[in-house]
């Protein structure tokens, strides 16, 4: 058994609120400088960017678990993860059928772009990633439970787009593999305020939209070696 | 006034909670962030939101509500609407949005 790095959440080019200098090859680099092993990417409401930037993670060795961050119809962040891209691509035509057709408005909000190894612009998605889907957050869970996949509710602590915030408390039957906490809290504090956790994993991710904070924050996962399975059952026994 | 004559005048679906038509209603609130109504809201208000996760309840009951308005033809979920049954509160429906209901609700209850 090894121990790996985990950063689970990150943003790249195609999130309208994350900065441009977000590329795959970038967040590559810059996770193999902080000594992370294994990244999550995770764009709002699309998984477009993952395919490039898992084949560049497999170039320079660093694991890409391939999902979206998800905003629900209570506009609650979900992180998802798949085990590989034809479940992915599988989610993401689920996405396609209940994203609401309002167009990005860049000035605004900020571009959402698609770039190749080499930084070139591929597509820039005209629809906002930033409305909410039309699923409910218990909806949500059984998709991408159907799909095999990980169903992480995201800073559940924060005052907006948490779980908390938008349905005053975690819900007693909620369908979760984990809760995504940020720094503000802890998995103590988390499990005094609602003992029915205390039977999940409490992850902290970096959350990044910049690259200096890629890796910042991260899990220590303990595997026989790195694939979907394996980080999937880590990640559910961080508890213990 | 009672819940039921809010639901008369107003003409309100009422989805379940039927126990809970002759709850006194003294306020109103608005929102859809289940925290800001957990710290902000009076006891014996009438709730308008769009929110229909089931834990609107769990708010609902805490808070000593009278009953949860939802907006625009929205319907509850299905645990929801047990979990109203139960707790002998009622979920109301319009099809009017927030600003229109909450406009009527308002003259109803100041005047």
């Amino acid at each position: 058994m090894k121990h790996y790095r985990a950063d689970f959440h990150i943003h790249t080019v195609l999130s309208p609120c994350a900065s441009l200098d977000m590329s795959p090859i970038n967040i590559i680099n810059k996770a193999k400088e902080k000594k992370i092993d294994i990244i999550g990417i995770t764009d709002h409401n699309s998984t477009k960017q993952c395919r490039i930037t898992k084949e560049i993670g497999e170039k320079n060795g660093i694991y890409v678990v391939c999902g979206a961050e998800i905003t629900t119809k209570e506009e609650i962040h979900c992180l998802t993860f798949f085990e590989d891209l034809s479940r992915l691509d599988d989610f993401q035509k689920f996405i396609d059928e209940i994203q609401p057709n309002i167009k990005n408005d860049v000035q605004r909000f900020g571009y959402q772009l698609i770039v190749d190894e080499a930084e070139n612009v591929l597509e820039e998605e005209d629809i906002s990633l930033f409305s909410a889907l039309n699923v409910s957050i218990d909806e949500l869970a059984d998709v991408v439970h159907n799909l095999g996949g990980l169903f992480i509710p995201a800073h559940i602590d924060r005052q907006r787009f948490s779980l908390i915030s938008q349905l005053g408390f975690v819900p007693f039957d909620i369908d979760a593999d984990a809760f995504e906490i940020s720094k503000n809290t802890s998995r103590e504090k988390m499990i005094e305020q609602f003992p029915y956790l205390e039977k999940f994993s409490f992850i902290n991710n970096s959350d990044s939209h910049f690259l200096d904070t890629v890796g910042e924050t991260f899990n220590l996962l303990q595997l026989e070696e790195i694939n979907f399975k394996s980080i999937s059952y880590a990640l559910k026994k961080l508890n213990n | 006034m009672l819940v039921k004559d809010i639901v008369n005048k107003l003409n309100l679906t009422v989805f379940s909670g039927k126990d809970g038509l002759n709850k006194e209603v003294n306020n109103a609130y608005v929102s859809d962030l289940l925290s800001d109504v957990m710290g902000n809201a009076e006891k014996d208000s009438i709730w308008i939101t769009l929110q229909t996760h089931k834990n609107i309840m769990a708010i609902a009951s805490l808070k000593e509500l009278s009953a949860v308005i939802l907006v625009k033809g929205l319907k509850p979920a299905e645990d929801t609407a047990q979990q109203s049954n139960t707790e002998g509160i009622p979920i109301l429906g319009t099809d009017k949005n927030t600003f229109e209901i909450a406009g009527e609700l308002y003259n109803l209850l100041t005047k």
